[in-house]
């Protein structure tokens, strides 16, 4: 069992969570992961690992939540535990020797954009950070994010923050006034990823970006997170999870993503049934 | 007098049209009085050609003359003192091809039944034998063993016989490995994987799960933290794919991942979470055991229509005679001398058929089975809602490429001598899958069990 040391709400579906994990805190990277199970019935999920204290031997992740298994999650408060938190896995990103870096976070993926920003940022590299948001009652991590770049630029789908546009109407606008940066990281929605690939493609600006397929095991057994890369079938668990995004078939990546679509929301009815039949007994 | 009957005492089954809608177990065990009968088949032969068949040595002829005594807790004492886990062999292990083929009863009809008999002692003991008092002196030594699946088991409960004080590593969040994952309940079930873990534990073996060694520590720092050897029993789990066309699209699993959503995530039982799709036609490529496991699995999820796709002949399939016969049994299709090429979807990119062509067969291969030659021109479509490929696993390379000095063959295989299970690097051993490649359970004990006495060995002499 791993203890519950932090919960913090970030906004109405975001949520911060500081894990007692002192074996992987010992060796956590930015830009690798974790699974974990709830409970005895649960689903194992994979997190990426968004922040670690060596020290204190914690593990931050930051969920969001979309399904039966980060609501559950989310019943949990400081002082629970997790039944099963297994890591750290994955490839460590590979950020070293860049000068002039874009990291791109669309909503959740923010919480990963964040680690590798600092970690480039205490490197010595000129950082923009653009983070992108439906609306501004939902943006996270604004000062955590500020600290660690040079510029930060809030986007908002419906302009509610005054900076009306997607993260690559930003990017682009950056690009187009000359700076001209050696390497872009995109975190986020896939069709998110996928537009700023297409952008960056066009100006030939390597760009990293961080899968997050469906899985069971996380060590390379399963083979359920496979996507191609290149034209070669690749594990997101332990050749990822970063990726070069102009190599990456992203049209079989969304379509895979929605495997079990109708499963999980029918999931989501039940249980959201289940507490509210709970909320009439009560 | 011995029972001189030339045939084998049937052990209960389920019928094939009920079993194949349920997760029971298929066979049902023999009962005391078939036990008995089958127990007074064996010969009692001086040179007990069965022992020399069997991977852990189990004194065969003495257990069951125990069996037929009506002296059951000797029974398993004897299978006990050389096998670890003998609910588990007494189930999966290909005894035809060990032991039960070594048996003179054999020649001039059926072997004796030593599997069905190790079986029933072992489920005997478990509803009826004494809780094993177990109280071995430590003798201060630390070892840690990577992997909870048969080897490692077997490698930890040995060592902790001797008095070894053991830690046993495992990446899931269960013990138990492929006897978890892999094997399906209705051929092993999992409360009696458990009740062997539990068993160990009494032991005083610790198991920790959740570690996935290689990540969250290495060999290396293993060795800083006092244990003296370690035993890799990491096993085959990386999957194999075809390299074919479509095998990105949704409905196209790997047979391990199929395998684990229903075996240790219980995908079939309602009250789990674990997603599945449950299709209506399915194709599942391969010939060996995973594939009968895969292909009857999908049956008991319901689909309608279950394909095997073998590029080789029935005779070539590596899967146990009793596996194949359980499935047409239970009503899978065959579809032998045929080789996916392509795998089609749907615009929602769900496989909608698996394109084969037939084959025919050629000269000998290197395997020494007749090598399957493409017939041009012969593909055809099977329309299928799903393709489960069961063609074989490879070594899993997490610990391997983070161990310096432990070398591997061209096909990840970890190097060991093949008495001793001495690795390249000193003080580190390994056997079973990790070390074999994909084969069988009792295969990977013998070598956990192996790696043990060398351990001891190399231990006391530092």
């Amino acid at each position: 069992m791993f203890a519950i040391k932090e919960k913090r709400r970030l906004n109405d579906s975001m949520t911060l969570m500081v894990v007692d994990a002192p074996y992987i805190a010992k060796k956590a990277k930015a830009g690798e992961f974790i699974i974990l199970r709830v409970n005895e019935f649960g689903e194992r999920i994979p997190l990426t690992i968004a922040d670690y204290d060596r020290e204190n031997g914690t593990i931050t992740i930051i969920y969001q939540k979309v399904g039966k298994t980060t609501l559950l999650l989310d019943e949990l408060n400081v002082g629970d535990a997790i039944l099963d938190f297994i890591g750290p896995l994955g490839k460590a990103s590979e950020i070293e020797g860049y000068k002039r870096v874009a990291v791109i976070g669309g909503g959740a993926g923010c919480a990963i954009a964040y680690p590798q920003a600092k970690a480039l940022y205490n490197m010595g590299a000129k950082v923009d950070i653009i983070a992108g948001f439906r609306n501004k009652d939902i943006i996270i991590l604004e000062d955590e994010m500020k600290a660690v770049c040079n510029n930060l630029i809030l986007t908002t789908d419906d302009g509610s923050n005054g900076n009306k546009g997607f993260v690559t109407d930003a990017l682009r606008h950056n690009i187009e006034n000359g700076a001209n940066y050696d390497l872009v990281i995109a975190i986020g929605p896939l069709v998110m990823m996928r537009a700023v690939c297409n952008l960056t493609k066009e100006h030939q600006i390597k760009t990293i970006i961080s899968m997050n397929p469906i899985m069971i095991d996380g060590t390379g057994m399963c083979g359920g997170c496979r996507l191609t890369v290149g034209g070669k079938t690749k594990f997101a668990c332990v050749d990822g999870p970063d990726f070069d995004g102009h190599e990456v078939d992203f049209d079989e990546a969304m379509k895979r993503s929605r495997t079990y679509f109708d499963m999980e929301r029918e999931a989501e009815r039940e249980y959201n049934c289940r507490l509210m039949e709970g909320a009439k007994n009560a | 007098m011995p029972n001189m009957t030339p045939k084998k005492t049937p052990m209960p089954e389920q019928e094939p049209n009920v079993r194949n809608k349920n997760f029971e177990e298929v066979t049902l065990g023999y009962t005391e009085e078939m036990a008995a009968e089958e127990a007074q088949r064996c010969l009692h032969c001086k040179n007990q050609p069965c022992v020399s068949g069997c991977p852990v040595g189990v004194r065969i002829p003495e257990f069951i003359g125990c069996v037929a005594n009506g002296d059951m807790e000797g029974a398993y004492q004897t299978i006990k003192s050389t096998n670890s886990l003998p609910a588990v062999c007494g189930r999966v292990c290909p005894q035809e091809s060990q032991c039960e083929q070594k048996c003179v009863r054999g020649i001039k009809g059926e072997p004796v039944g030593i599997g069905r008999l190790e079986r029933y002692v072992a489920d005997w003991h478990m509803k009826h034998g004494k809780p094993e008092e177990f109280y071995v002196e430590s003798n201060g030594h630390k070892v840690a063993v990577v992997g909870a699946g048969p080897a490692g088991l077997t490698c930890a409960g040995d060592l902790a016989a001797m008095g070894y004080t053991v830690t046993v590593f495992e990446a899931l969040h269960t013990a138990g490995g492929v006897l978890m994952y892999g094997i399906p309940q209705f051929r092993l079930p999992k409360e009696i994987v458990q009740a062997e873990v539990k068993a160990l534990e009494a032991k005083g073996v610790e198991i920790k799960t959740d570690m996935v060694m290689g990540k969250v520590l290495s060999v290396d720092e293993l060795f800083e933290m006092g244990y003296e050897a370690i035993f890799i029993g990491t096993g085959a789990g990386l999957p194999n794919f075809m390299n074919i066309p479509g095998e990105g699209l949704v409905g196209t699993y790997s047979a391990n991942e199929f395998l684990t959503r229903v075996n240790l995530m219980k995908a079939y039982r309602d009250e789990y979470d674990t997603p599945i799709i449950r299709p209506k036609n399915v194709a599942v490529v391969g010939g060996g055991n995973v594939a009968m496991d895969a292909a009857r699995t999908a049956k008991r999820l319901g689909a309608e229509n279950v394909y095997i796709v073998y590029r080789r002949a029935e005779e070539q399939m590596p899967a146990r005679k009793e596996e194949i016969h359980h499935a047409k049994e239970e009503g899978i299709l065959f579809n032998l001398l045929r080789n996916p090429v392509a795998i089609h979807g749907d615009e929602n990119g769900r496989v909608s058929s698996i394109e084969c062509v037939e084959m025919e067969l050629g000269e000998p291969d290197a395997s020494g089975r007749r090598k399957p030659v493409e017939k041009n021109g012969s593909n055809f479509q099977i329309p299928v809602d799903c393709v489960v490929i069961a063609i074989g696993n490879s070594p899993n390379p997490l610990i391997r490429s983070t161990t310096q000095g432990l070398e591997a063959n061209s096909h990840g295989c970890i190097i060991v001598d093949d008495a001793t299970m001495t690795t390249t690097r000193e003080g580190v051993y390994a056997a079973g899958d990790a070390v074999s490649g994909a084969a069988t359970v009792i295969l990977a004990m013998g070598g956990g069990k192996e790696a043990a006495q060398s351990i001891d060995k190399y231990i006391k002499s530092k």
